[in-house]
């Protein structure tokens, strides 16, 4: 069967006729298969919901209980069967349970990645690339200016300017799912023993990291009223929307830090009034997304959300089929 | 070249000054020679690389990867010399065991012939990071951009050795890079070098505001009073045949001016205010001024119609004595004596204000006879000449600053205190014909108010933002809403670049006017009459 008919968008998402599911659908469906829990990607309001245990729980905490009529946790590698097509969840490095998704059917096998990234991350399972027919790559990040450097040099950076500044607070603004509790985890890693201070919007997805048995410390909020009421030489991560926002004044003379792949760019940096960039992200830069599509061995490759048209040019010159596939309603933005 | 790098890549995203200063003496302690001391020469200008240009980068890195990757590449980044630094192809056979030194890297760049050089960019580019790529590129391209100026790398060097800052800006010219004697001094490991350079700059004499009953407690017999001239403080310098001007921070602009610098014949340090025209005839405007401003070359037609020359305020040396610990009046006497040896097109003397009290002072000071006149000074009869801003000796008493009503239009939130407070506003004034009126930006501006006002006007942005576009707010701003905004500003110049045709000089906030309607606000008329005065 042709690729095309297996998966194909339609406006409410990634469409699988035979199986009748969608994956990552922006709309409420009958039966939904979600890759993480990014609200973008994982939406309340399907009647069933197949995802790990992991993106579950995450759901439930952000919508509530009552986030879809039926959940079904699947387990990573395993085979489930519906209406004949064989479903599977396979890690994706993105964040705490996220996956790619393998959908096979009368011998074409199509991997959805989802959101995806290679680089080592203590606080999720490793991306494990899938052998496929027609790999549907993200490209968040996708043109050659992206190169990630290492996360841990990144953090060594913003240790050396808490050292520098001791007077200021540093502000840390990263997103509330995944790249709080990676900086969190990699300050841990760097030897900084010292609390951090978190927004209240962090407070519940980080316990469950910690339930999850992933160690980020001590964590305190970051309130002023019965807690500490200096916040000099303190380190506070936070969403980053918190920190142009009333919220951050409570902090003296912040040096405000921002964990996002979107720092490679200086001018982005600059524009948002960010002092210490920090190059941390949660997706494949380039290098990475160029290598994982020759792994995954995929004669065709589907790009979405993100600059696909650099990334289409790149397999264009390997020799690999590929086209940009247009889903409506993600962030390309967010990291 | 990483630690170079990351400097470079702090000091601009850094807004403030102590940061800046704080990021520069770290590294200052932290670095070793040769490189400190060429990061300096790199701030400070003073580093002599045989430039590439952008057309010669971009032939380089289009050989080593596919054009059309580059040009989507360069179109989402916008900046060449920062896409260059990203997408340049590193071959992990060519990456060696360390990084160059900065050291390294500009050794290897000024031994480069113009035939050569764009071999050596490469060689060097595949041996770097990516930062330490662009920190390359950055130095071969020229200048830096990174909001530090020269006098900010010497105050931070000042800051290192606990030194004060005119002793740096003395030695300064003598000096050359990677500054390794200076380094010694600075960190107590040697004596202070001494100065065998010709012509150098001295450091310059300062005064202080007249504030509120200052004038009561000094005796007006004490002071000498000359018109405060708003152009461009200058040292001429010229000694063993080396003539060189100074602005007030010794930097030497020289180049700028060569008519000037070419009436230099004498052996003398003189102080005083550059400005354009012939003394003789009439004195330039500031308008007539600003056309000689910001040159990197100047042509003879330019010269030849706003030609500089120099109002000489004080004689620091001649010949081989100097003149500085001798009293004002002293220093007046030889000054008056030695002007008239002077090419009379190119320097003149500053003339005194008559005065016997400070009321009869304070009329001429509101009503000057010249619009580049932008107050008085007083100095006092006995005062030596000292460098920096003593308390006491010299005064300076401005003309009261122009007013405008304007409203406010956008509002950007500000750095590290004020990150979260919408603190730098861009106004504007009405302009059009009745019933079409519309608001035209004349300005921006940052401070001026308390922090009380501050939140204030926050809080007034965050209630009546129309739109958003990153950190600028834009907000409402129509003939029956918009807040009013007393503007004050020392002067008004032509603009290009500006919608409204004006640059207002040194704007701040002087009066938030919550009671006045908007439609009140002033127009633009009410400052183009001010232009052409």
């Amino acid at each position: 069967m042709r690729a095309s008919d297996l998966l194909h968008p339609r406006p409410e998402g990634l469409y699988c006729p035979p199986g009748d599911f969608f994956i990552d659908p922006v709309r409420p469906v009958n039966r939904a298969l979600i890759t993480h829990g990014h609200s973008d990607h994982a939406r309340s309001g399907h009647r069933s919901v197949l995802a790990t245990q992991q993106t579950l729980d995450i759901m439930g905490l952000r919508y509530g209980e009552d986030f879809a009529g039926i959940r079904q946790a699947a387990r990573l590698g395993e085979t489930i069967v519906l209406g004949g097509v064989s479903v599977s969840f396979h890690p994706a490095g993105h964040v705490l349970g996220s996956a790619q998704i393998s959908v096979e059917h009368q011998g074409t096998r199509i991997v959805a990645s989802g959101d995806y990234k290679r680089q080592k991350d203590a606080t999720c399972a490793p991306f494990e690339p899938i052998r496929c027919d027609v790999f549907i790559t993200e490209a968040t990040f996708g043109l050659p200016v992206f190169r990630h450097p290492p996360d841990t040099e990144e953090i060594a950076r913003l240790l050396k300017s808490a050292a520098q500044f001791p007077e200021r607070s540093h502000l840390v603004g990263a997103y509330a799912l995944g790249k709080a509790q990676r900086v969190m985890r990699l300050l841990r890693d760097a030897g900084y023993d010292r609390p951090l201070y978190i927004h209240g919007a962090l407070a519940r997805l980080s316990d469950y990291y910690q339930s999850q048995g992933i160690d980020l410390g001590t964590l305190e909020p970051a309130t002023v009223e019965g807690g500490r009421q200096d916040f000099a030489g303190a380190i506070v991560v936070g969403p980053p929307a918190a920190f142009a926002d009333r919220w951050a004044r409570r902090f003296p003379d912040p040096i405000s830090c921002f964990a996002s792949g979107w720092m490679r760019i200086r001018q982005r940096a600059k524009q948002g009034g960010v002092e210490l960039p920090l190059i941390i992200s949660d997706h494949a830069d380039w290098d990475e997304l160029t290598a994982t599509i020759k792994e995954t061995g995929a004669e065709e490759v589907w790009v979405t959300h993100g600059r696909e048209e650099a990334l289409v040019r790149w397999c264009e010159l390997e020799g690999i089929a590929a086209r940009p596939l247009h889903l409506v309603g993600y962030e390309d933005e967010g990291d | 070249m990483n630690r170079f790098a990351e400097l470079l890549d702090r000091l601009v995203l850094t807004p403030s000054r102590n940061g800046k200063l704080t990021l520069l003496t770290d590294y200052f302690r932290s670095v070793e020679d040769p490189d400190r001391g060429l990061a300096v020469a790199a701030i400070t200008g003073d580093l002599k690389i045989a430039a590439v240009k952008p057309a010669m980068l971009r032939m380089l890195v289009t050989e080593r990867m596919d054009p059309v990757l580059f040009g989507y590449s360069y179109d989402y980044v916008g900046d060449l010399a920062e896409t260059v630094s990203l997408v340049w192809p590193q071959t992990p056979g060519k990456i060696p065991n360390r990084e160059p030194t900065l050291g390294e890297v500009v050794a290897k760049l000024q031994a480069a012939s113009r035939s050569d050089g764009p071999k050596v960019l490469a060689g060097l580019l595949d041996s770097a990071g990516i930062s330490a790529r662009f920190a390359i590129i950055k130095l071969v391209t020229g200048g830096l951009r990174i909001g530090v100026s020269a006098r900010l790398a010497k105050r931070a060097l000042a800051d290192l050795g606990e030194v004060d800052v005119a002793e740096i800006e003395e030695l300064w010219h003598g000096l050359s890079p990677p500054y390794t004697a200076l380094f010694a001094w600075l960190e107590g490991k040697a004596d202070k070098p001494r100065n065998t350079a010709m012509a150098l700059f001295r450091p310059v004499m300062l005064s202080n505001p007249v504030g509120d009953g200052d004038l009561e407690k000094l005796d007006p017999v004490d002071y000498a009073a000359e018109w405060k001239w708003d152009g461009i403080r200058v040292q001429a310098v010229a000694e063993g045949g080396i003539r060189r001007l100074y602005s007030r921070t010794g930097d030497d602009v020289s180049g700028a001016f060569p008519d000037l610098a070419d009436a230099m014949h004498f052996s003398a340090a003189l102080d005083g205010e550059l400005l354009v025209g012939d003394p003789r005839q009439a004195t330039g405007t500031f308008s007539d001024l600003q056309q000689r401003l910001n040159r990197k070359t100047v042509t003879p037609k330019m010269q030849q119609q706003y030609p500089a020359f120099m109002r000489c305020y004080d004689l620091l040396q001649i010949g081989a004595e100097d003149l500085r610990a001798l009293p004002f009046r002293e220093r007046r006497g030889r000054l008056e004596a030695f002007v008239k040896t002077l090419d009379p097109s190119r320097f003149d003397l500053s003339p005194f204000v008559a005065f016997t009290d400070w009321q009869a002072l304070e009329d001429l000071r509101r009503l000057p006879p010249h619009p580049i006149i932008e107050g008085v000074m007083l100095k006092r009869w006995d005062s030596p000449y000292v460098a920096g801003r003593p308390k006491g000796p010299w005064f300076k008493w401005k003309r009261d600053p122009h007013t405008v009503d304007a409203v406010l239009m956008y509002a950007q939130r500000g750095h590290g205190k004020r990150s979260s407070f919408y603190s730098d506003y861009t106004f504007g004034v009405w302009s059009g014909t009745e019933g079409e009126e519309e608001l035209v930006p004349v300005g921006k501006a940052y401070f001026g108010f308390t922090d009380e006002e501050l939140k204030q006007i926050d809080k007034y942005v965050r209630d009546n933002t129309v739109e958003r576009f990153g950190p600028v707010r834009s907000v409402r701003a129509d003939r029956d809403n918009g807040l009013v905004l007393e503007v004050a500003f020392e002067g008004l110049n032509r603009s290009t670049r500006h919608k409204s045709g004006v640059a207002m000089r040194f704007p701040r906030i002087s009066r938030l006017r919550w009671d006045k309607p908007a439609n009140e606000a002033d127009r633009i008329e009410t400052l183009q009459a001010l232009l052409d005065r």
